[in-house]
């Protein structure tokens, strides 16, 4: 699950960081001259700032390529079921909600009056996929239900006194 | 270049005054908002009852409060280091002083009385479409309490930007760009300056955009046909609202700066790689708010690219220049070890550290699946409680203390430890929240997401706790702070 691997790498990165903290503080004593520490320190930041860079490099092609979000241009295809939906203070107006297991299903999303957040969520409540719901504007999401089960829709757009009870179920067979 | 401005005695006791009650009124405003943010943790933990209009005003009041004392602070600390460099202007500070207070009372107003609840964001068109919840009236009173802030803060810019391009001969000068492009580096540019130069242009664009959304915003309550564009509105409010709280942190910033160097003995000059840090974090911090729209694929594509791009490199100047050399300084460097010096490490490792989910949460694909959850307010807090407070602290622990070693009372290392491990456990609750998918602003947790509200709830009233004992502290130490 990628929300897990980011976790984990945040918990060792923070580790990491935390360690190098430490260790200069257990040597912040012991005076040396200044001029070669910063000899030393500074040759490290220039292999530092090169690693920086090079995971940056790495990292951007592979999280962009193949380009994560949904074409709003292109047509769906037409094995893909589009839905529409409609946020509103404080429910779902979805004009389809039971899909086959294995179904692709492209949501057009926007909203009647404030914004709402679209969210999918599993069965273990665990968020798969979002986009915005914005009052004059369509999002398009797309979708690829692998699993049946019982899935639901959440809000994840502060949109007043009912946003935290703002639910959907969606039915996967 | 840089010999100290030279200010009479008058002066100096009115804008050390001045410096006194920023921070003081900082201490206090935080304390209290802290309370109010134990209060929304335990409520999303079911370990209290409150109503959903409640905790959701609750959650405005949070919002707004720490966000404006965070600038307030910032400037505070940011006007008492740069006076040393640029003739600034007492009066205008306790000019900003009270209009700040007016703005607050106006917020505080709109909250308490008016019931106000439409989040610290002002998302159009939620303040105008609240369901009966509040009046546009509250609204009203939100956003000109907001607009009076800005106007404040504009103001002491203002002196600020006049001053540096006084003495500078412009801002442009006063950033370093010259010494980027050639000319020969002049170590004794301050580094102060050139974070203060930083911070006065992205902070006035971004107050300017804000003033802007708001005057928009109030147009369009009272005159409900004159419709507005609900992404561009989107786009000008987190424009304002990144631009801000980043600049909260690149001001306290100069406090490291300023205070290392005194502690270890050690200097922090000016070079190349740092002017070319602060030259590209001053573009980087204008044109990164694209990362808070991720999911708005509406958005043209390139734009969003960009908010992920720049959102990677804009953590590299933390974590290669700034924090980065704050442990070269300390390394081997025989350091004084007070509340102040520990709060400056402190400080750059709650940076550092906030920077790693914030990065990771900028990427389109993490995005999907972390936007709009604890992960958000994680990244943040880390930054805030652990990146700015400290800062703040520091300069109050610093100036209580005299400007000397204040050595190691026990209660304020007692005070500093419960402060930092009660915010490091709240942090990882929010994150660990984020990483189960638990959506932010929710003012009712699903049963298996209480367990996470309540171990914040103990974390963050750890955090208040620790947090109480360095401002009684400081409350009655700084008063008696005595003038250079
Ligand atoms: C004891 C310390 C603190 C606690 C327990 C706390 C708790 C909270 C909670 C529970 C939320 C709402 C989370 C949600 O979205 O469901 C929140 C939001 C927020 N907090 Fe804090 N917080 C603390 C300190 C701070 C500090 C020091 C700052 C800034 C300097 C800060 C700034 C914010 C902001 C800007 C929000 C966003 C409000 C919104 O979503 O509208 N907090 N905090
Ligand atoms: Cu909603
Ligand atoms: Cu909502």
């Amino acid at each position: 699950m990628l929300a897990e691997s980011v976790w984990i790498l945040t918990l060792v990165s923070l580790v990491l960081l935390s360690a190098v903290f430490l260790f200069v503080i257990a040597n912040s004593g012991d005076e040396r001259d200044y001029s070669e520490v910063q000899k030393k320190w500074y040759a490290i930041r220039s292999k530092w700032l090169l690693f920086l860079f090079v995971v940056g490099v790495i990292v951007t092609w592979a999280t962009l390529s193949p380009y994560p979000i949904t074409d709003q241009h292109a047509a769906a295809d037409a094995d893909t079921t589009v839905v529409k939906v409609v946020g509103h203070q404080w429910y779902w107006e979805i004009d389809n909600t039971e899909y086959s297991a294995g179904d692709t299903v492209e949501f057009h999303v926007t909203s009647g009056d404030v914004n709402h957040g679209f969210a999918i969520y599993d069965e273990e409540d665990r968020l798969l996929t979002q986009t915005q719901a914005m009052p004059d504007y369509v999002n398009k999401v797309r979708h690829t239900f692998d699993r049946p089960g019982a899935y639901r829709v959440l809000c994840m757009e502060y949109c007043g006194l009912a946003h935290h009870a703002m639910l959907a179920e969606l039915t996967v067979r | 270049m840089s010999e100290a401005i030279q200010y009479d005695a008058a002066e100096n006791r009115a804008g050390l005054t001045g410096v006194k009650a920023y921070l003081l009124t900082s201490l206090l405003v935080f304390a209290l908002m802290m309370l109010a943010g134990v209060v929304l943790r335990a409520a999303q933990g079911a370990y209290i009852n409150i109503p959903p209009e409640v905790f959701y005003q609750i959650m405005t009041l949070h919002g707004a409060g720490m966000v404006g004392i965070a600038g307030f602070a910032g400037a505070g600390v940011l006007w008492y280091f740069l006076r040393q460099y640029v003739r600034l202007n007492g009066k205008v500070l306790w000019l900003n002083y009270f209009i700040f207070l007016g703005g607050v009372v106006l917020i505080l107003a709109a909250i308490l009385i008016g019931g106000f609840a439409g989040a610290w964001t002002f998302l159009y068109p939620l303040p105008a479409q609240s369901m009966g919840l509040w009046s546009p009236t509250a609204a009203t009173a939100y956003m000109l309490g907001l607009l009076v802030i800005g106007t404040g803060f504009l103001l002491l810019y203002l002196d600020i930007g006049i001053a540096l391009i006084k003495r500078y001969g412009g801002l442009g000068r006063a950033l370093g760009v010259p010494m980027m492009f050639g000319a020969k580096v002049d170590p004794s540019h301050p580094t102060t300056v050139v974070a203060g130069t930083m911070v006065l242009i992205v902070n006035f664009t971004g107050i300017a955009a804000g003033a802007v959304v708001l005057a928009l915003c109030l147009f369009n309550l009272w005159q409900p046909e004159y419709k507005l564009d609900p992404l561009l509105i989107k786009n000008l409010i987190y424009f304002f609202g990144h631009v801000f709280i980043n600049a909260t942190i690149y001001s306290g910033v100069v406090a490291v700066y300023e205070l290392l160097p005194k502690y270890t003995g050690r200097p922090w000059n000016v070079s190349r790689p740092f002017l070319y840090a602060w030259g590209a974090a001053t573009l980087m911090v204008l044109a990164v708010y694209p990362h808070h729209l991720l999911m708005d694929f509406v958005m043209p594509p390139w734009m969003l690219v960009m908010g992920q791009v720049l959102s990677y490199l804009s953590g590299i100047p933390v974590l290669a220049i700034t924090a980065y050399g704050a442990l070269t300084i300390v390394y081997r460097s025989g350091i004084r070890w007070d509340a102040a010096s520990a709060c400056m490490l402190i400080a750059m490792f709650g940076w550092a550290g906030g920077v790693i989910p914030a990065v990771i949460d900028g990427t389109l694909m993490v995005n999907k699946v972390m936007h709009n959850t604890m992960w958000v307010p994680g990244h943040f807090h880390f930054y805030l409680l652990l990146g700015l407070l400290p800062m703040v602290i520091g300069v109050c622990y610093y100036l209580s203390n005299n400007r000397e070693n204040g050595g190691k009372p026990l209660v304020d290392t007692a005070a500093l430890a419960i402060y930092f491990f009660g915010a490091m456990g709240l942090i990882l609750a929010f994150l660990a929240g984020g990483a189960d998918s638990v959506p932010r602003r929710w003012a009712e947790h699903f049963e298996s997401w209480r367990f996470l509200g309540q171990l914040s709830a103990v974390a963050g009233g750890l955090t208040l706790l620790g947090f109480l004992v360095i401002t009684l502290r400081n409350l009655v130490k700084l008063p008696q702070a005595k003038i250079a």
